[in-house]
């Protein structure tokens, strides 16, 4: 373990502390004419213990952005500070295990191994952290019970609907008790129902006093959802609408 | 994680097989043609080795395999003998005669001359008559698949009636009576093998001034047969060689001479290349269709080392399952083919299984080389791409 992350463990961050921290970001691809600036000097900050939406319409850089919060990219200049840990000061092992233990994730696309079933797969975060497997596939049996889905817990992705199966991925994104949970677009492949189904569900499971959780989407009918909205566009942080305010 | 690798490999079931397959049939295509080009090779020296009672030949020095062999003056034997080291040598013809059965049937026979009192080069397995019984008039000992080949009709009733010995036929106008059977490695060519007395070769082969091939002797024990070998070249001027030196020399001779390398190089090496397209292939598209799941690994804190274990644990699996089907299958043939007496010889060596084993572990290694590099290459940003 890295020095830097050796100061980092987890619920150790005061929750007065924002739990993402983003000072003048940008990101740039490519070189030369081909260069594009996905994002140019973003500015935020998220709070624990809150839902905050990030909006925009396509390539504003939502997604750009949030693969920075998470630690999958870098940025290509400004400072970033994840869970009081400055993502730049860790090496690429350190940045691995950090994600894995620190921040939880909900894809748009479930991204579910079709081999696994629900249970297997809402295990994987904790069989990545080297428990046993009988010991994880029974506690994510029972996070799948907390969220419903406990008679499915046997079925493969491809016997369930989809939103049976963001529900095994919200699972999968808890199971290891991350503070920090990215969820990208996650009703975006479901009808309106099943997306408030979800959006309800992660306000009511995902949401704690040390967890902080940032939802993209463009889905303006979950906006009810979100504790502070921050509206993007062209790579930037148009306008912040705090509803606690 | 090694379970969760075995659960993605085994859930595309068509994947799955497609990928066992490939290796599976490059495993038996090496193993088999392997094994068959090895038997084939074997054979064109197999004589030497069935002469079991000798370590040393002496033949002319021009001589570049067993099949065509000058004859040697008489006069050899006994400078052979002279040398010292040589505990004892004797004389052996090897020619080829054509056998006429009363039928009118004929067959070129490969035919040894043994020396008439020592009997040295003669079968060491005999399954019907007595090796003694060459000492006869006439006498000739045929070996087991030549009884097969000359009467076919016998064969049906062999297990119950045995050999039919006392047979008589011809060769070269010359009267011969089948006295003993015996068991011979099978010949290059699907040839009978005959042995008679030496003295009665001059009867059975078209004269020629020199009727001695080879002189066989034996070392004084303790003594180096190389050593002896050289001895014997100094003081004679003949090649002299050890068994194994001229079993590799009648190899070589096929192996440099004829096209039977490359011909059985081409299709194992199309074996091999067809278990790396087949496999690599189907290891690269198994690993595209899954690099969003891989993504996904990777942003949930899965090292690229852990990922890369994976993927070998995969190949390998896939390797390990080909390689027991392929070379079982190959197992299977020779043990259903070990009865026919044209494929006699032809079997599996542990050599072989080895060296088809490397080959599959290479076309495994190969085939997730590319795999691996996709995964490795692969941002796990790319999740969050829709």
């Amino acid at each position: 373990m890295s020095t830097a992350f050796a100061t980092m463990e987890k619920h150790q961050t005061p929750l007065d502390l924002p739990a993402v921290s983003c000072r003048n970001i940008t990101k740039d691809f490519g070189t030369g004419e081909a260069r594009v600036q996905a994002l140019r000097g973003v500015t935020l900050q998220v709070r624990p213990g809150e839902v905050t939406l990030l909006v925009g319409p396509s390539g504003c850089g939502k997604t750009t952005l949030i693969s920075i919060i998470a630690g999958l990219l870098d940025p290509s200049a400004g400072e970033i500070q994840i869970l009081g840990q400055d993502l730049r000061a860790l090496d690429g092992r350190a940045l691995v295990r950090f994600r894995g233990e620190q921040v939880g994730f909900v894809f748009q696309q479930y991204n579910l191994l079709p081999a696994l079933n629900a249970a297997e797969n809402a295990a994987v975060p904790l069989l990545i952290a080297g428990r046993p497997r009988a010991e994880a596939v029974a506690e994510a049996t029972r996070m799948l019970t907390t969220l419903g889905m406990g008679e499915r817990a046997a079925a493969l992705p491809v016997e369930l609907s989809g939103g049976q199966q963001q529900r095994v991925a919200i699972a999968r994104a808890l199971i290891h008790q991350p503070r920090l949970l990215v969820c990208d677009e996650p009703t975006a492949a479901l009808d309106a129902q099943a997306g408030q189904a979800v959006m309800q569900l992660l306000r009511r499971v995902a949401l704690q006093p040390d967890r902080a959780v940032i939802v993209v989407t463009h889905d303006s009918r979950v906006f009810e959802f979100g504790d502070r909205i921050i509206y993007m566009s062209d790579g930037r942080v148009e306008r912040v609408e705090d509803k606690a305010a | 994680m090694n379970w969760i690798a075995l659960k993605m490999l085994t859930g595309d079931r068509a994947k799955y097989f497609g990928l066992v397959f490939g290796v599976t049939f490059a495993a038996l295509l090496m193993s088999q043609q392997l094994s068959i080009f090895v038997g084939i090779m074997k054979r064109t020296g197999s004589q030497i080795l069935d002469v079991r009672d000798a370590d040393i030949w002496v033949m002319d020095n021009k001589v570049r395999y067993i099949d065509e062999v000058p004859g040697m003056p008489d006069t050899e034997l006994q400078r052979v003998r002279g040398v010292p080291g040589v505990q004892w040598a004797e004389r052996l013809y090897k020619g080829q005669a054509r056998v006429r059965l009363p039928s009118g049937d004929f067959r070129t026979v490969i035919l040894f001359g043994v020396d008439d009192a020592t009997l040295v080069g003669a079968p060491q397995e005999i399954i019907a008559g007595q090796v003694g019984d060459l000492r006869q008039p006439d006498a000739v000992i045929i070996d087991k698949a030549g009884y097969e080949y000359l009467w076919p009709e016998d064969v049906p009733s062999l297990k119950a009636e045995g050999y039919q010995l006392g047979k008589v036929f011809e060769m070269n106008d010359h009267r011969c009576i089948l006295v003993g059977v015996c068991k011979a490695s099978a010949p290059f060519q699907t040839m009978p093998v005959m042995y008679t007395a030496y003295s009665q070769t001059t009867w059975y082969v078209p004269r020629e001034r020199d009727t001695m091939s080879f002189v066989l002797a034996k070392p004084e024990p303790g003594l180096d047969p190389h050593q002896v070998c050289r001895n014997i070249e100094e003081r004679t001027g003949r090649m002299a060689l050890t068994r194994d030196q001229f079993f590799w020399k009648t190899i070589g001779y096929f192996l440099s001479s004829t096209g039977i390398p490359v011909n059985f190089g081409i299709t194992i090496f199309l074996g091999f290349f067809v278990g790396v397209a087949i496999a690599g292939q189907t290891f690269y598209l198994f690993t595209v269709e899954n690099l969003r799941q891989f993504g996904s690994l990777k942003a949930m804190g899965l090292s690229n080392a852990r990922i890369v274990g994976m993927i070998l644990l995969q190949a390998l699996v896939v390797g390990l399952i080909g390689y027991a089907l392929g070379v079982g299958l190959t197992a299977i043939y020779f043990f259903a083919t070990n009865q026919r007496t044209q494929l006699a010889g032809l079997n599996m060596i542990w050599e072989v299984m080895a060296g088809t084993g490397a080959a599959v572990l290479l076309i495994v290694v190969l085939a997730s080389l590319v795999s691996i590099r996709k995964v490795l290459i692969l941002e796990p940003a790319v999740v969050f791409r829709g």
